[in-house]
């Protein structure tokens, strides 16, 4: 009998091309486990305080570790000649493709909404676990109702007073009684308004420091002359898009700095946001209207400057008192094969102690969108003097309200008369070339009619 | 056939006909132009790629509304024509590239007669002194001049405290900014005048200048009668390159001022990227940056037809 024959040990062609195959696509099939939610591209702002940008780092490291995602993060810088930012914003939307969270400024939310993709879900979760989120975040966020980008921390910004208490307290003025570094402000702080800024700016300039306020065309320029503006109930073109230039209103902010120019920097003109800086840095001058980035400067290149200076609200005007609010957004692109991953990070990483840590890193730089989170302790804590920049958040009994310059016009037209610098440039035209009031006022009516227009 | 002369049927042509298509394929591809079109088709693929797409997409981005959804025709055009600023913007840029051209050809052929006159080891070292302002990248040195001229800590402000004289906010002034622009392009573009017209005085024959010192030529004479004519086709062609390049010019005006005070020293690039990037307007951008298109075709058509014509007569 014929043994049956055994099975053959022989491995065909077919079956030694599967095997391999499968031997091959092996790694792949671990690294896909090991980052099973795919990857994520990231661009952020370049923070300009050292320890904030490896901070982040950090983060984005360990909640890609915590959630397998293959995180990667570039960071962009802007500024005036320089901005990485703004370019990549604008090739990315042009080229549908890119990061998958861009970061923008003040505007770009408004400018590239139509390549954005709404996160009204992250938002409306974090409003219910940390409060409102400012109003002016909302007019810059929020497009046709819904929000289209996240009102980041990183590089948020108020642009209050930050003034020489020995100066001030030469002219009788005491700063740190008028806002101490601990709840509540002295009655006395009523006297700090526009009229009092005016009148002790000729004793600034005889002191051979004159403030350090631009009429240049950049934005510290064009922020501090939009508050001044809102302080006496002017805006340019109101919420319905008409203009209101020739109000009452516009004509005294207009009065007001024509009066002021000649106490300003004799290069106020050509100020750009570096300049007031330097300005408060190199002892040149009494106050300046920034962030506490001026100050932590001199802390590390001036000392005897940085020891003499105090952060503190905006003056008050006839129609009250308002702060700059210059807001970062993380905006989740349309085209982002992975949004929900995008959407996880950014609720992830502005939860209370990711902002506090970040914000720690900053030196209390970052202003988060939640006024709840306006109590960290790093604004009580760094010095010198101890609590200088306690005053940096808006606390509640400043009695201070927000301002974007442009506001309340659609955003559309506003992006126009901030970048623009509509305004600065009517007062230069005014008081630096003395042309009539007239002529300004057609010379903008018809720039602005131009913005409405488009 | 008896006389030599052979009779082919047509279906015998049918049969030889693909090798004489070969033969002409083979033909065209051994033509000398063919080889040069080949080998230049990567270029011109580069070209097409970087050069003439991107053009005609701004083109086609500058007839479109503010959001890139609509198409708006001349719109965009019709309202920059319009916008006083834009006026200023069209002043300032041709100001500043006509007047900087001219002062970059007027020094440039200075230096080079001089440098010309110069002998051996020294004109090497002073060419490569000369040089130097052309090499450095022009956002770098625009930062040096900004810190000998800016309102504040500047070096020239500083001299000018030491000698008892009071500073002066050169960039706050609109004339002074606007002279500030145009020297600092000056200092950077002169060089490369200066290096063309002293290689093409290099040809000129040194026994005209000598037939023209014998009948008692001033150099004034020389220049006109000599230097001149036979320079005549490289500067038409420099001071051309030089008025497409400086009406381009985005980093010194950047650099320097930012278009302050009050817009006044904005140029076509300056504006368009403030209307463009900055503000979100790419459609508007793009019609800034195209509008110097025309006025520099122009200007080429005559300049290199007159280039053209000089060659033909061989002048």
């Amino acid at each position: 009998m014929q043994e049956p024959s055994k099975p053959s040990t022989r491995i065909s062609r077919r079956s030694a091309i599967k095997l391999g195959a499968a031997a091959a696509a092996l790694p792949l099939v671990h690294m896909q486990t090991a980052h099973a939610a795919g990857n994520l591209r990231l661009a952020f702002w370049d923070h300009w305080v050292p320890a904030a940008n490896p901070t982040m780092q950090k983060l984005v490291a360990e909640w890609g570790a915590k959630n397998h995602v293959n995180v990667s993060l570039d960071l962009l810088s802007a500024g005036t000649a320089n901005d990485k930012m703004l370019l990549a914003e604008a090739a990315e939307a042009l080229a549908g493709t890119g990061h998958d969270v861009m970061v923008f400024q003040a505007w770009g939310v408004q400018q590239y909404h139509q390549h954005l993709e709404p996160i009204d879900d992250v938002v409306e979760a974090l409003v219910k676990q940390y409060g409102p989120i400012d109003p002016m975040d909302e007019y810059l966020g929020k497009v046709n109702g819904h929000w289209m980008g996240f009102p980041t921390s990183i590089g948020t910004q108020y642009k209050p007073s930050c003034a020489r208490i020995s100066l001030f307290k030469k002219w009788g003025y005491d700063v740190q009684q008028w806002y101490p570094n601990k709840p509540g402000n002295a009655k006395t702080a009523d006297a700090w308004t526009y009229d009092l800024l005016l009148k002790l700016a000729p004793e600034a300039q005889k002191a051979g420091k004159p403030f350090g306020l631009g009429l240049g065309l950049t934005t510290d320029s064009v922020d501090w002359t939009g508050t001044v503006l809102r302080a006496h109930g002017g805006v340019l073109v109101d919420e319905k898009g008409n203009m209101q230039l020739r109000s009452d209103a516009v004509q005294q902010t207009l009065e007001y700095m024509i009066k002021f120019y000649p106490y300003l920097p004799a290069d106020t003109v050509t100020y750009d946001d570096a300049s007031n800086n330097k300005a408060l840095i190199s002892d040149s001058s009494a106050l300046i209207f920034n962030p506490p980035s001026a100050w932590w400067v001199a802390r590390r290149d001036a000392i005897h400057v940085a020891e003499d200076c105090w952060t503190f609200p905006m003056p008050n005007g006839p129609k009250g008192r308002y702060n700059t609010h210059l807001p970062f957004f993380w905006g989740i692109w349309s085209f982002s094969p992975n949004k929900t991953a995008a959407k996880e990070l950014i609720s992830w990483l502005q939860q209370r102690a990711q902002v506090e840590t970040l914000c720690d890193a900053a030196v209390g730089y970052d202003i988060p969108p939640f006024q709840s989170m306006h109590d960290f302790d790093i604004w009580s804590t760094v010095k010198p003097p101890l609590g200088t920049v306690y005053n940096y958040p808006i606390r509640p009994w400043h009695d201070t309200l927000t301002n974007v310059a442009g506001y309340p016009a659609p955003p559309h037209i506003a992006t126009q008369l901030y970048t623009n610098a509509t305004l600065n440039v009517m007062i230069v035209k005014l008081a630096k070339n003395k042309e009539k009031m007239k002529n300004v006022l057609d010379w903008a009516e018809n720039e602005i009619n131009g913005y409405i227009n488009m | 056939m008896a006389d030599g002369t052979t009779t082919v049927s047509a279906p015998a042509l049918r049969g030889f006909a693909p090798p004489a298509r070969r033969s002409s394929l083979r033909r065209f591809a051994q033509r000398r132009s063919t080889t040069a079109v080949l080998m230049c088709l990567p270029l011109i693929c580069l070209i097409a790629g970087l050069v003439v797409y991107p053009f005609f997409y701004s083109i086609w981005l500058s007839l479109l509304n503010r959001a890139m959804t609509r198409f708006i025709a001349l719109f965009n055009y019709r309202y920059l024509l319009r916008s006083d600023t834009f006026q200023l913007v069209i002043f300032q840029s041709c100001f500043f590239a006509i007047t900087a051209v001219f002062f970059k050809a007027l020094i440039g052929f200075i230096l080079a007669h001089v440098m010309h006159n110069i002998s051996g080891k020294d004109q090497k070292l002073w060419r490569g002194v000369l040089l130097v302002p052309w090499v450095i990248p022009p956002a770098l040195s625009t930062l040096g001049w900004w810190w000998m001229i800016s309102g504040d800590y500047s070096a020239i402000n500083w001299l000018l405290e030491q000698v008892g004289m009071h500073p002066v906010a050169w960039l706050a002034s609109t004339w002074w900014a606007r002279i500030w622009v145009v020297a600092v392009n000056v200092w950077y573009g002169t060089p490369f005048f200066m290096i063309m017209y002293l290689a093409t005085l290099k040809s000129v024959p040194d026994q005209l200048y000598e037939a023209a010192a014998i009948d008692g030529a001033t150099w004034l004479q020389k220049i006109r009668y000599i230097s001149l004519p036979m320079l005549r086709n490289i500067i038409s062609i420099t001071v051309l390159f030089s008025l497409i390049v400086t009406f381009a010019n985005f980093d010194i005006v950047e650099n320097l001022t930012a278009g302050a005070p009050a817009n006044t020293t904005h140029v076509f690039a300056t504006y368009a990227f403030q209307l463009g990037i900055q503000s979100g307007n790419i459609p508007l951008g793009a019609a800034v940056s195209l509008f110097i298109f025309p006025i520099l075709a122009i200007f080429s058509v005559f300049i290199l037809r007159g280039v053209g014509r000089r060659a033909q007569e061989g002048i």
